[in-house]
């Protein structure tokens, strides 16, 4: 009984990730296609990659990089024969150059603009927070009974 | 003083969105303008036995337009394509994208062809090579077989004065 609700599950998983029914044999080349159709973009939907959509056009170029594995091209011919014909755009992870250095740097500049701000606040924090401890510890001093 | 930064960083959020505004992010910049334009040679959508090659182009400036009968933005900008034809400015090669012969035949036969040439890719394989990824596009490309221009979408006669004119000088 258990066995079976496993295999069902199994199942289940399978039939769910089986978007295109175009697969190949060998697990290497499996592989390497899905990675590649996960990472490009389909041109005409909006922020699906080619291996998410249903589009035409995304089942054109599966199909392509289908036949250009079994030409036995590599990974990266496929992704340049790709960038070739429409540009950076249908890449998720572009190459890196000089116009999209900034798309790059600026998570790295925001992360050290937040780091920088982090430190400045807890820095004053601290200074404020000690000058409210004297402060208070005076006050306290004063407001203590004095028993002789 | 110390309210200074986060409204800075404000200006600069609303200063890069506003630029973005004026930008179509559907359109996709060509990455051939400025190479010689991908071959095609396809068999002749109207002549089946024949081939549409660029190679009789060649020493001319011509437009490819991708097509398909299944397209209704391709219907929109017809009107336009038979009216460039007749001016006889530069020759228009069609390349029938992803269609039937029947009902592309049927469709020039009814709206009327303003194509020199009508290569026919069925597969769509050719598309891809051209890096199309919705018809209707245009192409231009100068006498030395370079594209010179890409228009994504319906030509119309403002587009065509502004783009491709200027590119043709």
């Amino acid at each position: 009984m258990r066995w079976s609700l496993l295999i069902f599950l199994l199942l289940c998983a399978q039939s769910s990730g089986a978007i295109d029914s175009e697969s190949f044999d060998d697990p290497v080349l499996q592989k390497r296609y899905q990675s590649i159709i996960f990472e490009l973009r389909c041109l005409v939907c909006q922020n699906q990659s080619i291996q998410d959509s249903d589009a035409d056009l995304a089942k054109d170029l599966r199909r392509q990089v289908r036949e250009m594995l079994l030409d036995e091209r590599s990974d990266l011919e496929i992704m340049d024969y790709m960038v070739e014909r429409y540009g950076d755009y249908v890449r998720y992870r572009p190459a890196l150059r000089r116009s999209n250095l900034g798309l790059y740097l600026a998570p790295a500049l925001v992360a050290l603009l937040g780091i920088f701000l982090l430190v400045q606040t807890l820095r004053r924090h601290m200074v404020s927070a000690q000058q409210l401890d004297s402060n208070q510890a005076q006050q306290v001093q004063e407001a203590l009974p004095n028993d002789e | 003083m110390r309210h200074a930064w986060p409204f800075m960083l404000f200006l600069g959020t609303v200063l890069i969105l506003a630029l973005s505004l004026g930008r179509d992010a559907d359109e996709v910049p060509s990455p051939f303008i400025g190479k010689p334009a991908p071959a095609l040679s396809l068999p002749s959508l109207l002549s089946p036995d024949q081939t549409v090659s660029l190679e009789q182009y060649a020493g001319r400036a011509f437009a490819v337009n991708v097509w398909g009968s299944w397209c209704p933005a391709c219907y929109d900008e017809h009107d336009f394509l038979l009216a460039l034809a007749k001016q006889k400015t530069v020759p228009i090669v069609g390349l029938n994208w992803k269609d039937t012969r029947e009902e592309a035949t049927r469709w020039l036969a009814q709206l009327g062809n303003p194509y020199e040439d009508v290569a026919f890719d069925a597969a769509g394989d050719v598309g891809i090579n051209w890096g199309v990824y919705g018809a209707p596009e245009t192409f231009l490309v100068n006498h030395e077989g370079v594209v010179v221009y890409k228009h994504v979408g319906p030509l119309t006669a403002d587009v065509w004065q502004q783009e491709f004119m200027s590119r043709l000088q």
